[in-house]
């Protein structure tokens, strides 16, 4: 299953984005011109792989091209045509599946029910379910992060929804005593299924409150797992998985990336939580990223194939615990690894994983680990500072010359 | 008795001296508190008999005042029946010697840590607790053990518990603090205060959930939330407070009132000390009842939990009530001016039942040196399982992380580090 993102322009999908300024999405459309020459491998769970020229399917989306046809997939892959839809639509449609599927599930969170959610993640459905099933809470991030814990404990399989990632700073008490550790204090007598999800990482000049990068603050928090969505595809799927699982899980959206769009299968399909994604096989070196970096690695990717580089482009998705499997697989195969993140330099997802990279491979590489991450800066208001303080494409390019030297 | 109104049942004594008198009266006040504090006797007796024959005027006037309020108005009928004052009874004393036999123990060196005892308050624990079914849930605060043996946690489990054997009721990983029981709903055992009530809120929005949504229409479960005075103070006991109420959630808030948060005095604390008043600000009934008159405590919590069971909502109780011992027993209990001490100990809640059952011809003298001689025996046989109990081995490290193990991740070989055959052994490293 492509990756494919809809260009800029596009009336039809962005004209109900809340978030997304149109106008900066320029990745995207220069993106979808020369994707043709590139196929993009996806590891399913379960090991199916699923290959496809993409440029065809480029063509569908490409706002500005002649509607095309749906071109013909290679190999026997899919069966039916699936349906496009809209990351946060994918969300939804993966979190009404499992309502459907379990009386148990609820959601809570502020503006959940009547509003649809800030990010229209919850839009119809507590009409359908019904003010108890979708709870909109008060503004008390801490104590209804509680009760989801204590409805979970008592059976229910809640979804915690904060509003912007950074609120849950204030659930901090709660998330790190209460969800990670009360498994363990109990002695296994009490269950946390909880999923706490929310919009995180830089916006467009949202300010330095609204931009923050929670993974690695809840990172260290032993018993729960954390999980970043990237694409409609995988977005669906990890939702999925995450209610399922008897586990907390934390499962970080990105503000930006509301908007993407992408056709995904009609059958039910849930992905695996503890598993990376291969987005780009290549031989030279490995780029591991998460979340909305992944786009601009992309970007970048473009670059280096053009300049001649062949980058191998892993989205982790799994930010705790990492997927080493699949993560020391590329590594064995080509010698380099960069890591591109949106996280702080310091004590981020990528500092973690350069340490466990270094842990266990450190025999296979042939250079220093490189990781990029946001600047130790509150992110600015101001449009320039902002971009200067998250990895852009030249950037990555500039490190992966400098890698493979 | 209506809590429609906030009803206030006014406590003995309500103001404190803000200073301490420290004391010159230490050595006097030593010999008429001596029991509540640790004893130097037999370790073997039931301190509260001792202070019985001690015990001045004033802890009649509490028990008596109910018993002639109720006379008025009901023909002589007794508050409860045998059945139930000697269940209550029984309660209270175990609560009372296990927490004497903690303090022993932890002086012998066999638990470590924090641990908080509860001598002074088995009424309020006893008082509600006794009320509940076995659905019902509980939550509490590090102040948990007396909670989990109301519950009906045996007296076995929660003190190998905290002697950290594998036997415990959370397999020795959560200790003092941490008390849970799935079988008997008791839901924790917090040691950060406040963070218990949420989860109690959500335990009573799980009764609701079932109740509209699960369509399961007979249930009814409460939840009681015990915390202190200094909780009252901390924001998540307001956001709860307004949630409970809002929804109608079936949730009693208990406020266990002692006065002090370690040495911290509820008045130099709290800018208005009622918290009963803290309900009707949130839209509850909010009542005050003497904490260390248990017949008293009960009556209240009767009308409180059966308003939670038919759905009517929340209740605030503040319970006025004492800790005759230290915050914890590394507390060394200087700031708390002795006299006062000594007019809680005068008031010890267990005294004061005794002389109700027996005055009211409920029960004999000896029945009641029969429950006391039958918990004698209950506490000393849980200190004898604990100490031959298991500690836990190497292999239990890793086991209750996580409900799905899968969540410690795919190792470099491609397999699950669950699957790896060292982890069970607990050296895998994850």
């Amino acid at each position: 299953m492509a990756s494919i993102f809809q260009g800029v322009g596009a009336a039809t999908s962005l004209s109900s984005s809340t978030s997304i300024d149109t106008k900066k999405f320029h990745f995207c459309s220069r993106r979808s011109r020369s994707e043709r020459k590139a196929s993009f491998v996806v590891v399913r769970s379960g090991g199916a792989k699923v290959e496809n020229r993409i440029g065809g399917r480029a063509e569908q989306l490409v706002t500005n091209a002649v509607a095309a046809k749906a071109d013909t997939p290679t190999a026997a892959t899919v069966s039916k045509p699936g349906h496009e839809l809209l990351l946060f639509e994918a969300l939804r449609e993966g979190l009404e599946e499992e309502m459907e599927r379990d009386a148990r599930v609820c959601v809570m969170g502020e503006d959940v029910g009547h509003y649809g959610g800030s990010y229209k993640v919850t839009r119809g459905l507590a009409e359908k379910y019904g003010d108890l099933r979708v709870l909109d809470t008060p503004i008390a991030e801490n104590s209804f992060t509680g009760m989801g814990i204590g409805a979970a404990m008592m059976g229910l399989r809640p979804i915690i929804e904060g509003m912007n990632m950074g609120f849950l700073l204030l659930a901090f008490n709660q998330i790190s005593n209460n969800c990670g550790m009360l498994h363990y204090t109990s002695g296994g007598q009490f269950k946390i299924p909880v999923v706490i999800r929310g919009p995180g990482g830089v916006g467009r000049q949202l300010g330095a409150e609204h931009s923050q990068r929670l993974e690695s603050y809840f990172q260290s928090i032993p018993g729960i797992q954390m999980v970043a969505c990237s694409t409609p595809y995988n977005a669906k799927g990890l939702m999925k998985a995450a209610i399922r699982s008897d586990n907390p899980v934390i499962l970080f959206e990105h503000v930006l990336l509301y908007n993407l769009k992408e056709r995904i299968p009609d059958e039910e399909y849930v992905l695996n939580l503890e598993e990376a994604e291969m987005v780009r096989p290549g031989e030279h070196v490995t780029i591991l990223t998460y979340s909305r970096m992944r786009y601009h690695v992309m970007q970048a990717a473009k670059t280096l194939v053009n300049k001649g580089y062949d980058p191998e482009v892993i989205d982790i998705r799994s930010l705790k615990p990492f997927d080493l499997y699949t993560i020391g697989n590329s590594i064995k195969k080509t010698h380099r690894v960069l890591i591109v993140e949106e996280c702080m330099r310091t004590g981020g997802i990528g500092a973690s994983l350069t340490a466990a990279i270094t842990e266990n491979f450190h025999d296979y590489l042939d250079a220093p680990i490189v990781c990029l991450s946001s600047q130790d800066v509150p992110t600015p208001y101001a449009g320039t500072l902002e971009e200067w303080t998250v990895v852009q494409p030249p950037q990555i390019v500039a490190a992966v010359e400098q890698l493979c030297r | 008795m209506s809590l429609s109104g906030a009803k206030i049942i006014q406590p003995l004594c309500i103001r404190y001296p803000d200073m301490p008198v420290i004391s010159d009266q230490a050595a006097n006040c030593n010999t008429t508190s001596t029991p509540f504090l640790g004893s130097t006797r037999t370790l073997r007796r039931i301190q509260s008999v001792s202070a019985a024959q001690r015990r001045p005027a004033s802890a009649i006037v509490a028990v008596a005042d109910v018993v002639k309020e109720k006379k008025l108005k009901s023909n002589k009928n007794h508050l409860l029946t045998k059945e139930e004052g000697l269940e209550v009874y029984e309660d209270m004393i175990l609560g009372r010697v296990f927490e004497d036999m903690c303090a022993q123990m932890y002086y012998r060196g066999k638990m470590f840590g924090f641990v908080h005892l509860y001598n002074g308050q088995e009424a309020v624990s006893s008082g509600f607790i006794k009320l509940l079914k076995k659905e019902d849930s509980v939550v509490s605060t590090y102040r948990d053990h007396v909670h989990a043996l109301s519950k009906g946690v045996p007296a076995r489990a929660v003190m190998s518990e905290l002697f950290g054997k594998t036997t415990g009721c959370c397999r020795g990983q959560g200790g003092s603090m941490h008390m849970f029981s799935a079988e008997h709903n008791v839901l924790g055992g917090f040691a950060f205060i406040g963070e218990g009530i949420p989860v109690a809120t959500g335990a009573a929005f799980t009764s609701k959930y079932k109740r509209e949504v699960l369509k399961e229409a007979d249930c009814d479960h409460v939840t009681l939330a015990f915390f202190g005075d200094g909780t009252a103070n901390n924001g998540q006991f307001f956001e709860c407070l307004n949630m409970a109420a809002l929804w109608k959630l079936p949730i009693v808030f208990v406020v266990e009132n002692n006065l002090w948060a370690i040495g911290m005095s509820h008045l130099r604390a709290t800018s208005d000390p009622e918290i009963w008043k803290k309900g009707p600000a949130f839209g509850m009934p909010g009542v005050h009842v003497d904490g260390m008159d248990v017949l008293k405590v009960r009556e209240v919590a009767q009308e409180a939990i059966g308003r939670a069971r038919r759905g009517e909502g929340p209740t605030l109780v503040e319970c006025e009530t004492y800790r005759f011992r230290g915050h914890s027993l590394a507390d060394p209990d200087e700031l708390r001016d002795p006299a006062e001490k000594a007019r809680y100990a005068a008031r010890d809640p267990i005294t004061a039942l005794k002389k109700y059952l027996i005055e009211s011809k409920l029960a004999s003298e000896a029945e009641l040196k029969a429950i006391e001689k039958k918990i004698d025996e209950v506490v000393e046989d849980a200190v004898e399982f604990a100490n031959e109990s298991p500690v836990p081995s190497r292999s239990q490290l890793l086991e209750n992380v996580f409900a799905d193990p899968k969540g410690f991740g795919i190792g470099p070989d491609g397999r699950y580090r669950c699957e790896d055959p060292k982890f069970t052994q607990g050296t895998a490293q994850v």
